[in-house]
């Protein structure tokens, strides 16, 4: 019957066709999900993929919304590309992002209520400090004991949220909130908040330094030698070495350029749309920027897409949960097969399909 | 033929536009969990249910559930008003500034926020005294443990959650002195493995009574695999784990409320208000006390709701003191609802601290 035949090489067609037919296939599967349970399915994946950007009623602010959603994934994909190309495992971006927004709020609450335009840029620089130094514990315990930096990540983000529930009910506490826990409301604080460059736009400046973080990653990844020092370590370890890499500050660029880049995605949103530092502050950013970056294929660009895609089966979910009266769970099945099928599809680019029953 | 569907299609859309018109009203709920948690979440969807019951055609509901608290409501919220809704209501604690946010750029919808203290002239808030219940669970709970160690899963230690555990444990050491009470914080309302886990964990240490301030059955499934173990349905009746382990329950009503207020928004009367009510008008209601709980027991407990139902006993009566031993309220003494809405600290005798 089907006969898997391993390619000599991995099939660059492949590589960058995978992508576009596993949304083709979860768009199919979605459709026939949504049918289950009663719905018209081309109506919901319409409400889906298309309305957010261009039904008359809700465009004009999910066309925005979606930068604002994108604007986190980018930034932390981005980061996380360089270490997975080198084959370090960074699974700990949650944390990274926490520990950003938690230094970048300090900062903040630290000279309230004066007003200067040094504060947002300290902000900034706090808020990638905070990741970096989150993202270098498991660089410098895997450089300097040979640990797991995939299990030393993880576990940090369950530390970051104890530490972010302690802050939120103690240190960075708002006074004014009758014991409640939770900052104060950054937004409402103008040489802290992280206000959009474009009314209405959406267009924060999170979202302004995740765009220029694809360029400059493009740029190290092609033009820089340590770009081309991460791609051989990921691809071939032993020649790396020969080549003269050194190994741990591969490790620690790695892991610290991606803490960085959580941290300050962090520091952006909570100057931004968040506003307060609260107990449930994290919503999974960390994490599903894992998803975008493979989707993106660890290239800039891809990822710039890839973050524009999750990002809008987001926002049309949620719209297709208010319009349809759909399921949450059955969006989050929707999300969940896009991976999926990415992992299935990827296959291609690695095995050949021959049909016949040749041996 | 192709014109033929087009023009069906149209008839069609048209016909839902009708339909949408037809309505005076649209009301919308955010939800932190799924509808189906059988806990705090499934409440408010009842409510909405009844509401929607209530008024038929008049009123159209939408919702969305398990809305993360934070950034994502606000967009959730906006989405909502953009769409028509006139009457919001938002369900979780955490929604408290987003709806704060999203009120102000469409100051013709009103907003109802469950929980919070921060209002506006299109933002009401309500609450129910949970702790009134829990003063009922309290007074059954230190009856009816053998280890004297009963064990309790927080959510997060905001001032509603810290009042719950006060109140049970006053009850509790009322009728029995040796009881101690073993808190857990897992810093979510509503995640069924967390709960599951924190219970067994109590379990474990020797409590015989669980009480949750969580929103799934999982402590229930746990509780009823232990064996031996009583807990209590919170939020909703939880009454599939009768007549053990769930010995009670205390169940949020919020029908009556979502009906008033959206009567309200119909008439034009609506205003912003500020509600905390508690089992006298029904917002608090007591699941039935099943036959594992002795008849004596069930008597005191049912009497003591009657009290509290009338006004005559508030749970938090002095004397009682703060748990460093200084005097809290004098014998006789009744706490103020200011204090009671901002509770930070634990009564005498709860070991541990509230986490800061």
């Amino acid at each position: 019957m089907f006969k898997l035949e391993k390619r000599p090489e991995q099939s660059q067609k492949w590589i960058y066709l995978s992508p576009f037919l596993a949304v083709l296939i979860t768009m199919i599967s979605g459709g026939i999900l949504f049918a289950t349970l009663g719905e018209n399915p081309f109506e919901a994946i319409r409400i889906i993929f298309w309305d957010p950007l261009f039904d008359p009623s809700f465009a004009s602010y999910s066309r925005p919304q979606l930068l604002v959603k994108a604007g986190p994934l980018i930034l932390i994909a981005i980061g996380l590309s360089f270490g997975f190309k080198a084959g370090v495992w960074n699974i700990g971006a949650e944390g990274q992002y926490i520990l950003g927004a938690i230094f970048g709020a300090s900062v903040a609450l630290a000279f309230y209520p004066m007003e200067s335009k040094l504060i947002f840029p300290l902000m900034i620089i706090a808020g990638a400090l905070g990741g970096f130094l989150w993202g270098l514990i498991p660089a410098l315990l895997k450089a300097k004991l040979n640990t797991n930096e995939i299990l030393v990540s993880l576990m940090l983000v369950y530390v970051a949220e104890s530490i972010l529930a302690s802050v939120s009910q103690g240190l960075l506490k708002n006074p004014d909130g009758y014991g409640f826990p939770g900052s104060r409301n950054l937004q409402n604080y103008a040489s802290a908040a992280n206000v959009e460059i474009i009314a209405n736009s959406g267009m924060h400046w999170g979202v302004l330094f995740a765009f220029i973080t694809v360029i400059f990653s493009y740029i190290i990844l092609t033009k820089h030698i340590q770009g081309f020092n991460i791609q051989l370590t990921g691809q071939a370890p032993r020649a790396s070495k020969f080549a003269g890499v050194n190994p741990t500050a591969n490790i620690v660029f790695c892991l610290g350029i991606s803490g960085a880049l959580a941290g300050l995605a962090g520091m952006f949103e909570v100057s931004g749309p968040s506003g307060q530092i609260t107990i449930e502050f994290n919503s999974g950013y960390g994490f599903t920027a894992i998803i975008v970056a493979f989707l993106g294929r660890l290239h800039p660009i891809g990822i710039f897409l890839s973050g524009l895609l999750i990002a809008l089966t987001y926002i049309g979910g949620e719209l297709a949960q208010l319009m349809l009266g759909l399921p949450g769970a059955s969006i989050q099945l929707f999300q969940g097969m896009l991976l999926f099928f990415l992992l299935a599809t990827d296959l291609f680019a690695n095995y050949k399909v021959k049909i016949g029953a040749n041996k | 033929m192709y014109i033929k569907s087009v023009i069906a299609g149209a008839i069609a859309s048209l016909g839902v536009a009708a339909a949408a018109l037809a309505a005076d009203v649209k009301v919308g709920f955010v939800y932190v969990g799924p509808v189906g948690d059988y806990g705090w979440t499934y409440e408010h969807d009842q409510g909405r249910l009844a509401v929607e019951e209530h008024f038929g055609d008049r009123v159209e509901t939408v919702y969305q559930e398990l809305v993360p608290e934070g950034a994502d409501s606000e967009r959730v919220m906006t989405q909502m008003a953009l769409q028509g809704a006139d009457l919001i209501f938002t369900t979780s604690f955490g929604y408290m500034e987003p709806t704060i946010n999203v009120a102000k750029k469409f100051p013709d919808v009103k907003f109802e926020h469950a929980t919070g203290y921060m209002r506006a002239d299109n933002v009401s808030t309500y609450s129910a005294r949970f702790y009134e219940g829990r003063a009922i669970q309290g007074h059954i709970a230190g009856k009816m443990t053998k280890t004297n160690k009963v064990g309790y899963i927080g959510s997060f230690p905001i001032p509603e959650v810290v009042r719950g555990i006060n109140s049970a444990f006053i009850h509790a050491r009322k009728v029995n002195p040796d009881v101690e009470f073993n808190i857990v914080w897992i810093y979510t309302w509503f995640d069924p493995a967390k709960e599951a886990d924190a219970a067994t964990a109590l379990i474990e240490q020797g409590c015989d009574v669980v009480l949750q301030h969580t929103d799934s059955t999982a402590p229930q499934a746990a509780a009823e695999k232990a064996g031996g173990v009583i807990t209590f349905g919170q939020a909703s009746d939880m009454a599939m784990f009768k007549p053990m382990p769930r010995v009670s329950s205390i169940i949020d009503d919020w029908a009556p409320y979502y009906i008033a207020r959206t009567q309200a928004v119909l008439d034009g009367t609506w205003t912003s208000t500020d509600t905390w009510d508690g089992i006298g008008p029904g917002m608090v209601g007591i699941g039935e006390i099943t036959s594992a709980v002795p008849a004596d027991v069930k008597a005191e407990a049912l009497a003591m709701k009657d009290a509290i139902a009338s006004g005559d006993y508030h749970p938090f009566t002095g004397p009682i003191n703060k748990q460093d031993g200084s005097v809290w309220l004098a014998a006789g003494e009744t706490a103020d609802d200011g204090t009671l809405l901002g509770m930070n600290f634990y009564v005498e005798g709860i070991k541990g601290d509230v986490p800061q």
